[in-house]
């Protein structure tokens, strides 16, 4: 539900600018911002994870604070720790506000030339149950199970957010992805939940499709999807494809959505240790999620602009960073962007 | 020893109990025992042979749903054509009956001739969750643990991505699909997925030998071991056990979801695929997409006593079903990976040949690769390059 932007003041953002690349793709997203005089205060947070009282690990409680209070959060890439002996900082982050919805819209970027041109679709993935739960057993010794869960509720949940989504973005067709062929019981629940919530959306049209027919044709004509909507593993491995068809996770933005009106943008590219530090990074996919977070707010003006300052940047092929083609350093980059912005008032 | 005794133990106690029907679990520990005293040693070479009656074979057809039937029809005239020396026992399966008589008879069928060639039977999931995908049951009776596809591009067909030759192989009985599923409490369900040590390793030593056989350089298992630590984990495990055996190979992993990312920007860095059955599905799908589709790429299953060839996508086709513009590609390449198995290589040669030739020089396609060709049309100049081409068909 996009936020009234209040009485024209500022709006709090909680940010997280992670680690390797994160603080400084988070700067230029800040200077972006800055030169497009968008009404945003920053909050700035660490979230590496403290053990709570009880021994259970938590987020900080002052970053925890911020969220609630804000709502709203712009997250860098986060360091995955191993043998740190605490879970990974999404998954956390992920239980801690309910961020039950990943949303990745994958819309082709003009400029950066890949085998697949106009794509303009969404995915909605459902990020608490499904294959990810958690659960497994061994069995016997050489014999393990893992556990997928479907819950009526969940189902419901991510379906309506999907019809919600599809009617405030203006998108005209919704489709669930499914396995329900095989997985009779499970998917069928899910796909029987999204039948039901399509009928309080007839302005949207709903269709169902096998995960290997949308898999089949993605890579022939992914011009046919608009938005899809699926349980946890299939969006999981459909999100990347959508991502690799655009260019990768260097350029594409992405958002979860919570319980109680939460939500937290990210950029899902790693950490890029390699090139921390040296003014190589890429902001687009931050900066796009950031453009995520303004149309989420309510902010299309801004949201438009600075979209399109980047777009036509990329576009121009100019001062594109390394992994985009080019030579440029980061600071270039997002020199140019603002360049464009003030152009564009 | 001891564990081999415990198993022993477990299954003769869980038997009773659930009289094997519930199918898979019963099944997998029954598996356990067999398959490790036999695991090293089948091949393909080693399959009895099929039915072969007065120097004719005889294979199963299962015609199936959508466009299965005018498909096989079409195979069969191909044959007829040609001469090739395979009659064909037509077992038809009903996907509107909620019994399992039909699916039992195809099954039966199979096992009497030990190699089938069929449509894909169509899965109403409006039934009841207790009717069973008879295409998986198919699968699962039979044993038929390794689906091979080869994705080729072939020169007359379009596509966004040139140069891709991948061979996959994906788990075919567990994983995702062992059918277990429950609703524990109202308004929850649960689905298990089952991995096991035997079904990995097994599936891993076909991958490497039909690697080693087929000269290919690289295996890569694609696997979600980072969230699935013991199911994929597993798999993972067995993966490296058996690649350790065949130093000549490299083995390499790699995550499904960058797996599916990787193929659509450069799919020409995969030589040989391993993995369990969901991402089999999901990865063997993309690849025939990115070869031009559905209609053009055929698929094996095969077991270590029987073999069942189809297209490898397994779609149903409802919609383009009796319009004559199916693309009689695919089926027809599955037939000709039957006639390999059964050893008739000159009439598989013969027939491939001219398939090829026909989607290559003629240019002649159907709707689904851009062209405006019918099915017929298509089978009939396959049909004139057999005849040009081999003795065969004119002696008689």
């Amino acid at each position: 539900v996009p936020v009234a932007s209040g009485t024209g003041g500022m709006q709090t953002v909680t940010l997280i600018p992670g680690d390797g690349i994160g603080p400084e793709i988070s700067s230029a997203v800040m200077k972006i911002f800055e030169t497009a005089k968008a009404p945003i205060r920053w909050e700035e947070r660490n979230v590496t994870a403290i053990k709570g009282p009880g021994g259970r690990w938590m987020i900080p409680p002052d970053a925890k604070e911020s969220m609630d209070k804000s709502k709203i959060g712009l997250k860098g890439p986060l360091k995955t720790p191993i043998a740190a002996g605490h879970p990974s900082m999404n998954l956390l982050l992920r239980k801690t506000f309910d961020l039950y919805a990943n949303v990745r819209p994958c819309i082709s970027i003009e400029g950066y030339k890949t085998p697949y041109t106009d794509v303009n679709l969404v995915t909605i993935r459902e990020n608490t149950e499904g294959e990810y739960s958690g659960i497994e057993h061994v069995i016997v010794d050489g014999v393990v199970q893992s556990i997928k869960l479907i819950t009526e509720d969940a189902s419901r949940r991510i379906a309506e957010y999907a019809f919600e989504y599809a009617r405030n973005n203006q998108r005209n067709s919704v489709t669930a992805v499914h396995k329900a062929n095989i997985m009779r019981m499970s998917d069928g629940l899910f796909l029987r939940k999204c039948r039901e919530v399509a009928e309080n959306y007839k302005d949207i049209k709903f269709t169902e499709m096998y995960l290997d027919t949308v898999c089949l044709n993605m890579v022939q004509d992914p011009t046919q999807f608009d938005v899809l909507v699926m349980p946890n593993l299939y969006g999981d491995i459909l999100s990347d494809l959508c991502a690799g068809l655009i260019g990768g996770l260097g350029v594409t933005p992405s958002g979860n959505i919570g319980a109680n009106g939460v939500a937290i943008f990210e950029s899902v590219h790693g950490t890029a240790p390699d090139i921390a530090g040296l003014d190589l990074a890429n902001p687009t996919a931050l900066l796009l999620s950031a453009v995520m977070m303004l149309r989420h707010m309510g902010l299309h003006d801004y949201g438009n602009k600075i979209q399109t300052a980047c777009f036509d940047t990329i576009r121009d092929k100019k001062v594109l960073t390394k992994d985009l083609g080019g030579n440029s350093k980061c600071s270039e980059f997002t020199a140019d962007i603002c360049r464009r912005i003030q152009d564009l008032d | 020893m001891a564990a081999h005794s415990a198993v022993l133990s477990m299954s003769k106690i869980i038997k009773p109990f659930w009289g094997g029907h519930l199918g898979n679990t019963v099944k997998v520990f029954g598996t356990t025992l067999t398959s490790h005293r036999n695991k090293s040693s089948l091949t393909r070479e080693n399959i009895p042979p099929p039915a072969k009656y007065g120097g004719r074979h005889t294979v199963t057809l299962i015609p199936g749903d959508g466009i299965g039937p005018e498909l096989l029809n079409h195979v069969r005239e191909v044959f007829r054509f040609s001469c090739v020396p395979v009659d064909f026992e037509v077992v038809h399966v009903n996907s509107a009956v909620e019994t399992e008589d039909d699916i039992n008879n195809a099954i039966t069928a199979i096992r009497r001739n030990g190699v089938a060639l069929k449509g894909n039977i169509e899965t109403k999931h409006t039934m009841a969750p207790s009717v069973k995908s008879r295409n998986n049951l198919l699968r699962t009776s039979l044993d038929l643990y390794a689906n091979v596809m080869h994705c080729q591009s072939l020169p007359g067909v379009q596509t966004r991505h040139k140069n891709i030759d991948i061979m996959i192989i994906r788990e075919n009985t567990e994983g995702e699909y062992s059918s277990l599923e429950h609703e524990s409490v109202s308004g929850v369900v649960e689905s298990l997925k089952i991995i096991t040590r035997n079904n990995s390793l097994r599936i891993a030593d076909y991958a490497f030998k039909l690697a080693r056989e087929k000269g290919r350089r690289r295996v890569t298992a694609v696997h979600k071991a980072n969230i699935m630590k013991l199911g994929d984990g597993l798999f993972l495990q067995c993966c490296r056990e058996v690649a350790s055996g065949y130093p000549d190979i490299t083995f390499d992993s790699m995550i499904v979801d960058n797996t599916t990312m990787q193929l659509v920007s450069k799919p020409q860095q995969f030589d040989v695929m391993v993995m369990p059955n969901l991402y089999g599905n999901v990865v063997s799908n993309v690849c025939a997409g990115l070869v031009g589709g559905p209609g053009l790429v055929p698929g094996a299953n095969y077991g270590h006593v029987y073999a069942v060839f189809e297209t490898a996508t397994r779609n149903t086709g409802k919609s383009i079903a009796n319009r004559n513009i199916a693309n009689p590609t695919a089926m027809l390449l599955a037939s000709c990976m039957m006639l390999d198995h059964l050893k008739l290589y000159d009439h598989a040669s013969s027939i491939r040949n001219a398939i090829l030739n026909t989607m290559n020089e003629t240019r002649l396609h159907t709707a689904d690769i851009g062209g405006q060709g019918t099915t017929s049309e298509v089978v009939q100049t396959i049909m004139r390059f057999i005849q040009s081409k081999g003795q065969l068909t004119s002696e008689y």
